[in-house]
């Protein structure tokens, strides 16, 4: 990579991070966190923003993060209340300058009439602040509109009143070059503040021999409006600290300091014999390379973490997978070989099982990412998608610091969009509606994600209307996915919008409506492993709870034999496994077996058959019984021959080098090198309930 | 290949025999070859689908390709080879009885597949190459996995 893509990469990488804690800070503050510190981190991250942007020169986006910067200043300094509405513009404008990084990154492009609106409106922000100090307008705000928002240094000292002032000494240490700074840029910032004159103070400078090239003589008084908050001015000092140290004082309608113009031609005449020449400038010009290294070490000092390519773990991750395999397979070569569980070969053995195990945890750890990264970018588009369709939602987030695995991390995205735009489009009610039926104007969004039994849950519910049942109802018998007189519980008919080519919007929206229905999400889900249910109450709202596993990249497994066969099933799907007695197997119709569990009946599904391995079932009682819950059909039993015990293996994927198998969710690899099936408990179970539904009225004719 | 030219105008080909016929196919779509170990059957599959085995630690289909042109199933022994090709950008293994020889065929040699009137025949070869009085069919590898029932969604 060119160096210079490197470190653009590397400015993106943290625009991204920069813009993260903009959003997160802004959010903050529409909920009401109005302090100093909030404001201040929004303030830096547009500022950072902006300055790495000039760097590259990505003009368009230097002039709309400065006017927002000015607009978030005035906040900072208390000259603009962050009441609601403009902390709802702010977001806005947050949103405006994530299209600009996009576009910078070559990814997206800036609707520039939007752009510029909400250019002209943080403008305008900053201008309606009336002036205090009465005698000019031109107080920063009034600049925003302008491109850079800096004047060319005035050198002549014609004071244009008396009046109110700050009156600004600094005198830049040599310390501060060393570093890379520049008085320049303070001088421009605080023009950027207000009007400001500027008188060069060269009575430290002596005689050129007694010049030490790498020392500083010059200091400069700054004169500044009196409205100009105090804190504003020290800001600009922030980042250099001690080493530029400023005398503040407030002149109050004295006279502007009448000090003479400064002829720096004259000046230079004086320190230099020769004009070609530029000592004082060399002190600055020297040190960059000092100045960058000691920056790259201040960034890195914080916080201990690195940047790795993703490549490199995941090879680590596929490393430490063939591993666990290796270990495996040593382990029963072992047993095999008929050595003593007590022998030192077997311990050593059982001591590198639990290392290999605490790598393989380690190594997951690293993919562990919170779903914040994903729930981040949900505030911008329940924002749109509200904006769009005129509602008004509040989206509250919960969990955003829930750890999932890379894999699962990344596929999350498109379920919890599809499920916030639906809860908007469909499940909230437009404000008329809301206040008719007394609720407040304002709907609300939940966004939540929380670990429950090995597995993550994401929520997303609303206090919207709730699913109208009747009307599902009649949707689908007219579509045809269901008979006319067909009895179904709510949870059936609320299940109905799961199926494929339904749509409940009267008018097919922009939002929805795109021939994407609630199936595809739920088959997306499925293909992860993953399962999705709702839960309805007409009036008050509904929600859907989306469950996935944790990790898409292994698997803790209960393997079993089926006839000739080696299968893993899913341990977070097994609630208990027993062997049966022959009194709680009973026959329930022509061919279906149902197990009596502490008083319920589960249907009896045997695997063997459910995989097309043979066409007999086995007995129930000679074989074992895997109690499952499955998302479609509750709980079933599920047959197998024999357990051979718990491991955790290594999920490989069938569609990498062939094609999606019913029935089955993955393979693995087992201990003696051979591949083994893993079980995909929810399409067995639903597979055998379809048979079964279709044989119902046969059996009830009967 | 000596030079750029033959590069141009051969193709290397692999040849094999099932029961009287000879096919072949492009050496380039070859990985490796191997031995024939067991396969884990998968269910709801073609019987040309013999399963699933482990490549250093990837999960390869073995597809029967006997059975794929429906001249009946490969009685697996251990001289049974499994040719290890590329289609697009997954690995598949073919199961045959035994590989012939490698062979270079003058592009220009490559005759257009008769039509026979049969599906099998229009969908696998790819086309016919005579040499020496023998009669190769050169086979098109695109279609010779099962095809998908529904169209991958998301």
């Amino acid at each position: 990579m060119d160096p210079m893509d490197a470190i653009k990469a590397t400015y993106f990488q943290e625009c991204d991070e920069l813009l993260a804690a903009m959003e997160e800070g802004l959010l903050a503050m529409d909920a009401g966190e109005n302090d100093s510190d909030t404001i201040n981190a929004v303030f830096r991250a547009v500022h950072s923003i902006k300055g790495g942007a000039g760097a590259f020169g990505f003009e368009p986006m230097v002039a709309f993060a400065h006017v927002f910067e000015n607009a978030m200043d005035a906040m900072r300094s208390g000259k603009l209340d962050p009441d609601p509405e403009v902390v709802k513009l702010m977001l806005r404008a947050s949103d405006v300058l994530a299209d600009h990084v996009l576009a910078a990154k070559g990814e997206g492009k800036v609707d520039e009439a939007r752009g510029h609106a909400m250019a002209d409106e943080l403008a305008a922000l900053t201008a309606a602040e009336p002036a205090p100090g009465a005698a000019t307008g031109a107080v920063a705000g009034d600049e925003g509109g302008d491109e850079w928002g800096f004047k060319p240094l005035s050198f002549d000292a014609a004071a244009p009143a008396a009046e109110d002032h700050w009156r600004l000494l600094m005198r830049p240490s040599a310390a501060m070059y060393a570093k890379g700074h520049d008085a320049l840029l303070f001088l421009r910032e605080l023009g950027r503040l207000g009007p400001i004159q500027t008188t060069l103070d060269t009575s430290r400078l002596g005689e050129f021999a007694s010049l030490t090239p790498e020392e500083s003589y010059l200091a400069w008084t700054v004169q500044l409006p009196a409205g100009i908050a105090e804190s504003a001015i020290r800001d600009v000092f922030d980042f250099v600290g001690d080493d530029c140290p400023i005398e503040l004082t407030c002149i109050e309608g004295a006279a502007p300091e009448a000090a003479p113009p400064v002829d720096i031609e004259a000046l230079l005449r004086s320190v230099q014999p020769d004009p070609s020449e530029t000592p004082l400038r060399s002190d600055a010009d020297d040190k960059p390379a000092a100045a960058t290294e000691k920056g790259g070490a201040k960034a890195a000092a914080p916080g201990a973490t690195i940047r790795v390519d993703l490549e490199r773990v995941d090879r680590m991750i596929d490393l430490v997978g063939e591993l666990v395999i290796n270990q495996a397979m040593i382990a029963q070569r072992v047993t095999e070989s008929g050595l003593a569980r007590s022998s030192t070969v077997a311990i050593g053995l059982d001591e590198l099982e639990q290392l290999t195990r605490e790598i393989q945890d380690s190594v997951m750890a690293i993919r562990a990412q919170p779903v914040k990264s994903v729930f981040q970018r949900m505030p911008r588009l329940v924002r749109e998608i509200a904006g769009s369709i005129g509602k008004q939602v509040r989206l509250v987030m919960e969990g955003e610091g829930t750890e999932v695995d890379k894999t699962v991390i990344e596929r999350l995205s498109d379920p919890i969009t599809h499920m916030l735009r639906n809860a908007i489009d469909h499940g909230l009610e437009s404000p008329a509606e809301r206040i008719n039926a007394g609720k407040s104007e304002e709907g609300t969004v939940r966004l939540a994600a929380l670990h429950r039994s090995g597995r993550i849950v994401i929520e997303v519910s609303d206090d919207g209307k709730g699913i109208n049942r009747p009307v599902v109802r009649e949707i689908a018998v007219k579509k045809g996915l269901i008979a006319a007189e067909a009895t179904l519980s709510d949870d059936e008919i609320d299940n109905l919008i799961f199926l494929p080519g339904f749509s409940t919007a009267t008018t097919v929206s922009n939002i929805s409506g795109r021939g994407v229905g609630m199936d595809v999400v739920k088959r997306s889900i499925q293909a992860l492993g993953g399962r999705i249910t709702i839960a309805s109450q007409p009036g008050k709202g509904s929600t859907f709870t989306l469950s996935l596993p944790l990790t898409l990249a292994v698997l803790d497994g209960m393997v079993v034999s089926v006839g000739e066969q080696t299968l893993v099933a899913p341990l977070t799907g097994i609630i208990e496994t027993l062997r049966p007695k022959p009194e709680e197997v009973r026959a329930l119709g022509p061919s279906s077996f149902v197990l009596a569990v502490r008083g319920a009946h589960v249907p009896l599904i045997d695997i063997g058959v459910a995989l097309g391995q043979r066409t007999v079932p086995i007995n129930p009682t000679q074989g074992v019984v895997l109690l499952v819950e499955s998302e479609v059909g509750g709980r079933a039993a599920l047959v197998a021959d024999e357990i051979q015990g718990q491991r955790q293996v290594v999920i490989k994927s069938l569609e990498a080098n062939f094609q999606q198998v019913d029935g089955v969710a993955a393979a693995t690899i087992l201990g003696d090198g051979r591949v083994a099936l893993i079980l995909d408990v929810d399409t067995l179970v639903e597979k055998r309930l379809n048979d079964r539904r279709e044989t119902q009225p046969l059996a009830k004719a009967s | 290949m000596e030079n750029g030219e033959s590069l141009n105008n051969t193709q290397e080909l692999i040849s094999f025999r099932i029961d009287e016929q000879e096919f072949c196919l492009d050496i380039m779509a070859v990985r490796e070859i191997r031995g024939w170990t067991a396969a884990t059957p998968l269910p709801h599959s073609p019987s040309y689908v013999r399963g699933v085995i482990n490549l250093r630690g990837a999960v390869l289909p073995i597809l029967d390709l006997k059975a794929r042109l429906g001249l009946g199933l490969v009685e697996p022994s251990a001289r049974s080879v499994i040719i290890v090709v590329h289609i697009g950008n997954r690995l598949v293994g073919l199961l045959v009885d035994a590989v012939s020889e490698i062979l270079a065929a003058e592009r220009a040699s490559v005759q257009p597949t008769p039509n026979v009137g049969c599906e099998t025949v229009s969908h696998f070869v790819r086309g016919i190459i005579a040499s020496e009085g023998r009669m190769i069919s050169w086979i098109a590898l695109d279609d010779i996995l099962p095809e998908q029932e529904e169209a991958e969604a998301a």
